[in-house]
């Protein structure tokens, strides 16, 4: 065969259906966790810190700070952890940032991309499968320190409920049954959900309890960015019900948190 | 060893031609044109999954005519060169007409080097942010392209259709009207304009955030044609 500018391949090296699979065989640098060294990082990391999503009757909530730090330094104040995965998905990032993003931005490409070649989109079930492949593929890279540990949730549309997906470093991969959060603060964030949520939390109830949990975490992590008054920078949270993927304006997540003040956060100052 | 009967290079072109032609006559016919809201791709298929017509990226769609193996083949490289190009790049960097020029490009090899020629004709549509700058673009068979404005005809009765389009098309119609006088031109001038369940009609939605591309089926489509 005769040069295209099309990649040809053969019948038993085509990459179907996977953006994955075939920047393998194009670019095979560009594929998440290729080419690192074999020595620790000397630098500081940066890294994502408190990030969660929980169920709530209509769908789920995501919802991340927006602190990234180098060592004891603040590296990033305005960073975003919440993504759209496709239009009825979302990944919550934690971790070494670099990675994270890139790992995000090759998962939407992964799920178009799948959608687009076989004419549907994957389940969310098989979503939660790519994205533990992602994983799994920057292990050697975590290895190394560079560790990418997302959330992943969205609306399974077959089963018309919202679903939570964690992961671990290997790309093990586990459905939670109703939040996870993750990150250096997520413990403190996954006890005051776990104090709060019930099963029929309102989209209502459940924005308020995912900043009320992010404050928290906040409050107990140095690496978790809390509401910042001074210069009007408020955690990022996100929708995914029935009819999609929804970020909450900067205006509402802002509103929210000014009712937050005078609560029983105020309590804690232990 | 055997010689091997001279043909005249003429000759070969001419008979690769008209073997890629005939393929391609055999099939149903489509036609895609230029509205105020977007452009309409409206095709005679009366199978409800093999899609003639189909998302390539953001603002950029993809029809076939023809042998439907071979048209798949180049729509399943076209996704991949552009979410290749998207990924190294940016999402804006993905355009038509390079595309464009990477089918005219394969199909110009596939015609001189294959044994056979790809029995297809495509079109690689991109929708713009005015209707000025939407474009249509139109490759045969040997890798000829053109670029067409307002509307374009692919398949085997593309002359009859460009006749009747040529009278009935208007600059900015409603993409409503612009399905309607698809389906109207693609029955023939004297028969009855064809139901939508053996048609396959998609738009590229200029007002989209960014995946303009949306199929128009069952009462959405129905209701359309009746209006």
């Amino acid at each position: 065969m005769t040069d295209t500018p099309f990649p040809r391949f053969a019948p038993d090296h085509d990459p179907g259906p996977s953006f994955l699979g075939l920047l393998r065989r194009v670019a095979p640098h560009d594929v998440v966790g290729a080419g690192t060294s074999q020595t620790a990082p000397p630098m500081e990391l940066l890294h994502g810190t408190t990030v969660l999503a929980l169920r709530y009757a209509g769908g789920v909530v995501m919802a991340g700070d927006r602190r990234a730090t180098a060592g004891y330094s603040i590296a990033n104040r305005r960073m975003e952890k919440i993504y759209p995965a496709d239009e009825h998905s979302g990944v919550a990032i934690a971790g070494v940032a670099g990675p994270a993003v890139e790992m995000v931005r090759l998962f939407q490409v992964q799920l178009e991309h799948y959608e687009k070649i076989e004419g549907e989109p994957l389940s969310l079930e098989g979503k939660a499968n790519q994205l533990a492949q992602l994983v799994r593929t920057n292990l050697p890279a975590a290895m190394q320190g560079f560790v990418v540990v997302p959330v992943f949730a969205g609306f399974d549309e077959r089963r018309d409920r919202g679903r939570v997906f964690s992961f671990d470093v290997t790309g093990g991969k586990y459905e939670e049954i109703d939040f996870q959060a993750g990150g250096s603060g997520g413990v403190h964030a996954r006890n005051w959900i776990k104090s709060v949520w019930h099963e029929n939390l309102t989209e209502d109830e459940g924005i308020d309890l995912a900043l009320r949990a992010l404050f928290s975490a906040a409050d107990e992590d140095a690496a978790t960015g809390g509401p910042d008054l001074i210069r009007g920078i408020f955690p990022s949270v996100a929708v995914i019900e029935a009819v999609g993927f929804r970020p909450v304006s900067d205006d509402e997540t802002a509103a929210r948190t000014q009712r937050l003040v005078g609560g029983r956060e105020e309590g804690a100052g232990l | 060893m055997s010689v091997p009967f001279y043909v005249s290079p003429e000759q070969l072109m001419k008979d690769r031609a008209d073997y890629a032609r005939k393929g391609i006559a055999r099939g149903r016919s489509l036609v895609a044109l230029e509205a105020s809201e977007g452009i309409a791709i409206v095709a005679e298929n009366p199978s409800r999954t093999l899609y003639k017509i189909s998302e390539i990226y953001d603002r950029i769609a993809f029809a076939g005519v023809g042998k439907y193996n071979e048209f798949q083949i180049l729509r399943v490289a076209g996704v991949r060169h552009a979410d290749l190009k998207g990924f190294s790049y940016a999402r804006e960097d993905v355009n038509a007409r390079s595309l464009a020029n990477a089918y005219a490009q394969t199909l110009g090899q596939v015609f001189t080097h294959e044994m056979k020629p790809y029995e297809v004709e495509i079109l690689v549509a991109q929708v713009g942010d005015t209707p000025d700058s939407d474009e249509l673009f139109h490759i045969l068979y040997d890798g000829t392209v053109m670029d067409e404005e307002g509307y374009t005809v692919l398949g085997g009765q593309a002359e009859t259709i460009n006749g009747a389009l040529s009278e009935r098309f208007e600059t900015g119609p409603s993409i409503e009207a612009a399905i309607r006088l698809g389906a109207d031109v693609l029955s023939g001038a004297d028969a009855p304009p064809l139901p939508g369940h053996q048609l396959e009609v998609a738009v590229l939605d200029r007002t989209a955030a960014r995946r303009a591309f949306r199929r128009v089926t069952g009462e959405e489509l129905d209701g359309i044609l009746a209006a």
